[in-house]
């Protein structure tokens, strides 16, 4: 059996920004996908609960969790042309939460779709509503895609790499035009994404997930200026920054493991420059490290 | 020191089919009057966004598009005059490593195999030197020698990275382009990888020209940087000089807008409105004219050129008064 995800916990508050940081097979879409309860049948053994507004998620009925999704908690994804439907308008997708959740009429809801455009500042939505997905470029639809999430005012937006498909500035417009969002209105947001330059930018609180699990988490700045596990430290090193010298970058040795055949103990202890010998056998236990519920699991700090 | 690599006013248009009954022909303009140098053992930086034309030059670097107009030189002598015997030696100078080391390895073959190929093909060699050609690649790019015997999919995305890389060395080359070659590794991956080009820059005094969109990379790996919009080079000069005080608009808001290292690195948001315009039709005047913040009215109009601005060449109107040395015209 795979273990995708386990054992993980976090919190977030009304409009704060989590950054779920972690590489390929870390769990982190996984974890995105089962907070909406949206993992494929044959992802068994699932526990655990999602608390949302006070909530219990887990505990409501798939007609129940319809009205959440789209309504509620909406889902940006990373590619734009496979979250599009390429035989429907931009007007019909845009509108078409609007008549499912709160049967807007056909017209009424075109033309909101047609201020949500504006609202992602699309130029000439009057033209771009009539338009299909092909004939936009790659940032436009993510804007598409972040105006069908916005269209019924959700308190919670799920973003899996949002930007990973974009140019770099129009990923900075991406980014900015989400946190404008945000504080208009008052979005909580959980950001997926390997890339910590994101995290720096847009995110209140990071979780650093490896193999399945949160190894560190805690206030975004705790967490650059004293990273406490070797994992996030050396993810931190490992990244070229603008500026400083080009010397030898720090690299973090060996690769992340087989999510279907993790190492006993921690799970990073096969890569980490300062394993002690109860690593390779003994799980380390979350404890609080610093402000801010800075929390790791580490042996060098349990 | 004669350059190792030249290129002088490198054009590269396509055309583009239009409808049955045509209408006028378009082109696209990839690569429009592009010209820069790659020092023996030395980086060239080649950043942008989609579009711009950077994988149209890599491509006219290994050969595998013949320019519309302009030249490359190898070692002071022009492609275009060099006989098939000297060409071949040029296409075992130039090596490339790809993005996806998933996609560029053919999954049929062992890695020793795929590792020796290109001496098979290129060079009458007894297998016992092929045998110790490929234990010496290996070995520089930190693999054990039993991984020849293996196939690309018993490894991990970074150990195929160095499989790339180990047969771009077996020829020996002395210019490796680069393209995206850490974008499709996992975080933690990338950094040993662009250690290990650095190794093997200083141990075999290669030169690379290394095209990436995370400019923070492409600052810590080059000795020049050029960055291109729309089929030209808008600036260019010593990587450092370019990324830490860009001078053309188009550089300033594409270092502003890469991604901070540190949540109070505040670096000043300069926020670009629109899209990239189509290289089919692309922008009178300066290219950047339409998205840039600082624009003027000639800019429209006048094409502005290369020319040396606080050590290094930019091509923007709001440095004409201090234009003191304008880039001679590349001589043919």
């Amino acid at each position: 059996m795979t273990r995708a995800v386990e054992d993980v916990s976090f919190t977030l508050g009304d409009g704060e920004t989590l950054g779920i940081v972690g590489e390929s097979g870390s769990g982190k879409s996984t974890l995105a996908l089962s907070l909406l309860r949206l993992l494929p049948p044959a992802a068994r053994h699932v526990a655990g609960n999602v608390r949302f507004e006070g909530e219990d998620l887990m505990a409501k009925s798939a007609v129940e969790m319809r009205k959440i999704r789209g309504k509620r908690i909406a889902m940006i994804l990373q590619d734009p042309m496979a979250s599009l439907n390429p035989l429907f308008t931009v007007g019909d997708q845009v509108a078409e939460p609007l008549r499912v959740h709160e049967g807007t009429p056909r017209r009424r809801a075109w033309e909101r779709a047609r201020g949500l455009l504006g609202a992602v500042r699309i130029a000439a939505p009057d033209m771009r509503v009539r338009n299909y997905p092909h004939e936009l470029s790659g940032g436009m639809r993510q804007r598409i895609v972040g105006a069908i999430a916005i269209s019924c005012g959700p308190r919670l937006l799920i973003a899996d790499e949002p930007t990973t498909s974009l140019d770099v500035t129009i990923q900075a417009q991406y980014l900015a035009l989400l946190r404008d969002l945000q504080r208009a209105q008052h979005l909580a947001m959980i950001f997926i994404t390997h890339n910590l330059g994101i995290v720096a930018r847009m995110c209140d609180a990071v979780a650093v997930m490896y193999a399945g699990r949160i190894v560190e988490s805690g206030p975004v700045r705790e967490i650059f200026n004293a990273p406490r596990h070797p994992y996030t430290r050396a993810l931190i090193e490992s990244i070229p920054r603008l500026g400083e010298s080009n010397g030898r970058l720090t690299a973090i040795e060996g690769q992340p493991p087989d999510p279907a055949a993790l190492p006993e103990g921690c799970a990073f202890h096969p890569r980490c420059p300062v394993r002690l010998e109860k690593c390779a056998t003994e799980r380390p236990r979350d404890s609080v490290v610093g402000g801010g519920g800075h929390r790791t699991a580490c042996w060098l700090h349990g | 020191m004669t350059p190792l690599l030249e290129a002088r006013a490198l054009v590269k248009h396509f055309p583009v089919r239009r409808g049955l009954l045509g209408g006028a022909q378009q082109m696209v303009r990839a690569v429009d009057d592009v010209s820069f140098v790659i020092e023996p053992g030395a980086t060239l930086g080649l950043v942008g966004e989609s579009g711009c034309g950077k994988t149209t030059t890599a491509k006219l670097v290994l050969l595998l598009e013949r320019p519309t107009a302009g030249e490359i030189r190898f070692d002071g002598e022009s492609l275009a005059a060099l006989d098939a015997e000297s060409l071949r030696s040029y296409r075992k100078s130039v090596q490339a490593v790809f993005q996806d080391p998933y996609a560029s390895l053919n999954p049929r073959m062992r890695v020793g195999a795929i590792i020796a190929e290109p001496l098979v093909t290129n060079e009458r060699l007894a297998a016992a030197a092929v045998g110790a050609r490929l234990r010496k690649v290996l070995d520089l790019v930190g693999l054990p020698a039993r991984a020849a015997e293996l196939f690309p999919h018993e490894f991990s995305g970074g150990q195929r990275q160095r499989i790339a890389i180990a047969r771009a060395l077996t020829l020996s080359p002395r210019l490796i382009v680069l393209d995206e070659p850490v974008s499709a590794l996992d975080v933690s991956i990338r950094a040993q990888i662009l250690n290990l080009l650095k190794d093997l820059q200083g141990e075999l005094g290669l030169a690379y020209l290394f095209i990436a969109h995370d400019l923070a990379a492409v600052a810590h790996m080059s000795h020049v940087i050029a960055v291109m919009y729309l089929g030209r080079v808008v600036e260019t000069g010593p990587a450092r000089t370019v990324a830490s005080q860009p001078r053309h608009p188009y550089t300033k808001a594409l270092f502003a807008a890469a991604l901070p290292s540190h949540p109070d690195d505040s670096r000043d948001e300069i926020v670009l409105a629109g899209d990239v315009p189509s290289p089919l039709d692309p922008p009178s005047g300066c290219r950047f004219h339409t998205r840039c913040p600082q624009v003027m009215p000639r800019c429209s109009t006048d094409e502005p050129k290369l020319a040396t601005v606080d050590g290094r060449d930019v091509a923007c109107h709001l440095y004409d008064s201090a234009e003191v040395a304008r880039v001679a015209a590349p001589r043919g």
